[in-house]
């Protein structure tokens, strides 16, 4: 009907949500195992909320992993020291990378192109250097461990996502649809619509009475809250919050689902954080070298299908 | 009384000065051309009326209020609207996304993250309105980077007119058109002017389109304003002739 997410067939959602539901009973018969799946999910959400300002408001950061980091260890410190409640640790973790997203943000809307991305990158690896040096607190180089994901007290009944990695899976499958409705709702509306006014042509935007800083910090701050969300849940799967989730090697790799994927297509970076997540699992089993395979990969992709894999499915079943 | 007055503005990029000194007074209601040769500052005067960039000396003012260094949303706030010279649209969107946000905005709801059925109705009427007064409802659904050249313009004065401006600054709406697609922007120029009423303030290469269309001419020559009056006035200036209008294509 209206906005450019209109272009966007329900049939997608649909297929996606028929695979996601179903995931857990044809994995086995093709590899897979509801860890890989959640993963899937985990990388597709922080690649989601990362296309939030790169897809859909047009402005580069490669320090997303700052983020997701932050929501990792949010999570993970609030289960190791202060709480038992699994939710209470993903909100805390979500409000960690959202809020200093939001802060660090009001810093640099005004930096355009190169110099955004640069800032960027710059604060998330100050991220990553605290983590890492303060020893006694995030647990340094080796991580932050000693916490485990807590069972979801429903009142009547509690549910086991703890040795349960099927019902943990559907756990964090049921965040990851409230999130993706959060932001397809988000991008449908009026706000929505200025991002896309900001992508296609700041100068007309600008002119139109848009107050373009503003909305790109909203924008940056939405994506840092979705992004640290996704981390959240990542520090829940492994038990586990890493440096390395606030380093800059997985910034880019954020990057490249979501390129590979398809910026332009709002499920395109789930797309494409499945592939990178289940070549990651499958090639760095047989070499080291895993990333250069995924690095071709994104090479040929980028060349011969700009607007990624979902992006030329789309292109193909129009013609 | 003026509707917009610009009290001697300066600008310098570095030793350059692109705009030296120029008063003008534009009345309500009145369209006021803006001619004169390439490089002569015009379009760095329309971008300080607009808040591209502000003035390096003097004052513009806008029904009675300085101006001179608010920022664009506020100018757009108290009726400004303005178009380029080269068509700055929103491409990958259809016309219909295109006029459909510059209706948002003017509607106050471009930081609303939700749209109930009530404002939804307003705005797809007010989006309609403004395709079908544009003439683009044939091509309403497409992007707008694929239309024509004056398709395009059409679609970004369209967008400006969502605004619901009282004051229209049009830099060379008809920029690189052939005779039809000229004739064709100048006859809504001039449905906006004489039917509509909007103050219009316009750069233009075409002098048949400005001594058709123009109340009032403003002549600018390497920046400093050369004559100031109407178009039977002009068309007799003799410096203007000398400087100008002799060797016009
Ligand atoms: N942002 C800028 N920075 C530096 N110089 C500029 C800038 N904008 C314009 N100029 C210079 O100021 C002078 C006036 O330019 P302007 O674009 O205002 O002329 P114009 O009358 O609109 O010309 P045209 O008919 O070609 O559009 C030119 O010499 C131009 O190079
Ligand atoms: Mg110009």
């Amino acid at each position: 009907m209206s906005g450019a997410l209109a272009r966007e067939r329900p049939t997608t959602a649909i297929v996606i949500f028929a695979l996601l539901l179903t995931a857990p009973f044809w994995l086995p018969y093709v590899g897979g195992y509801d860890a890989l799946a959640t993963r899937v999910l985990v990388f597709g959400l922080a690649a989601m909320g990362f296309n939030m300002l790169l897809g859909f408001t047009g402005v580069m950061s490669f320090g997303h992993a700052a983020y997701f980091g932050l929501g990792a260890y949010g999570a993970g410190l609030m289960l190791r020291y202060v709480t038992s409640s699994t939710m209470l640790a993903v909100v805390s973790g979500t409000l960690l990378g959202g809020l200093a997203g939001s802060l660090f943000g009001t810093l640099i809307v005004r930096r355009r192109g190169v110099y955004f991305a640069m800032v960027t990158i710059a604060f998330g690896q100050i991220c990553y250097y605290i983590a890492y040096s303060w020893n006694s607190f995030t647990g340094g180089f080796d991580g932050l461990r000693g916490f485990s994901r807590q069972p979801i007290d429903l009142g009547f009944t509690s549910i086991d996502i703890q040795g349960n990695g099927t019902a943990f899976y559907y756990f964090v499958l049921l965040i990851f649809a409230l999130a993706a409705a959060a932001m397809g709702l988000i991008l449908r509306s009026p706000f929505g619509r200025t991002l896309l006014a900001i992508r296609e042509n700041e100068r007309r935007a600008r002119f139109l009475g848009i107050p373009i800083e503003r909305h790109i910090w909203m924008s940056f701050s939405i994506s840092c809250f979705f992004t640290a969300l996704a981390g959240a849940l990542y520090a829940l799967l492994n038990n586990f919050a890493d440096p390395l989730g606030l380093h800059y090697t997985l910034s880019g790799e954020i990057v490249i689902m979501t390129v590979m994927g398809g910026m332009r297509a709002f499920w395109g970076p789930l797309i494409g954080a499945a592939v990178f997540v289940v070549l990651e699992d499958t090639i760095s089993s047989m070499t080291v070298n895993w990333m250069s395979f995924v690095g071709i990969i994104f090479i040929l992709v980028v060349l011969f299908f700009p607007r990624g894999l979902l992006g030329m499915l789309k292109r193909r079943d129009a013609a | 009384m003026s509707f917009l007055e610009i009290r001697n503005v300066t600008k310098k990029f570095g030793s350059l000065v692109a705009v030296s000194g120029v008063s003008v007074t534009v009345a309500p209601g009145e369209l006021r051309a803006v001619i004169g040769p390439n490089g002569a500052g015009k379009t760095t005067f329309f971008n300080m009326i607009s808040g591209f960039f502000p003035p390096t000396s003097g004052d513009i003012l806008l029904n009675g209020e300085f101006i001179t260094r608010l920022p664009v949303p506020d100018r757009v706030a108290r009726g400004m609207a303005r178009t380029f010279q080269i068509t700055e649209i929103f491409p990958e969107l259809s016309v219909r996304e295109n006029v459909r946000i510059a209706v948002e905005v003017a509607e106050g709801m471009s930081r609303h993250f939700w749209c109930g059925a009530a404002a939804r109705a307003r705005v797809d009427a007010r989006v309609n309105e403004i395709v079908t007064q544009s003439e683009l409802m044939p091509q309403a659904g497409r992007l707008v980077g694929e239309l024509s050249h004056g398709d395009q313009r059409a679609a970004e004065i369209a967008m400006a007119l969502s605004l619901k401006p009282k004051l229209l600054l049009l830099d060379e709406p008809t920029a690189g058109m052939g005779e039809q697609e000229t004739h064709q922007v100048a006859g809504l120029i001039r449905r906006l002017h004489r039917n509509s009423g909007y103050t219009i303030m316009l750069v233009e290469h075409d002098m048949r389109v400005v001594f058709n269309l123009a109340d009032r001419i403003t002549v600018l020559d390497q920046g400093r304003m050369l004559a100031d009056g109407t178009p039977a006035e002009i068309a007799a200036n003799a410096t203007v002739q000398a400087a100008y209008l002799g060797n016009a294509e």
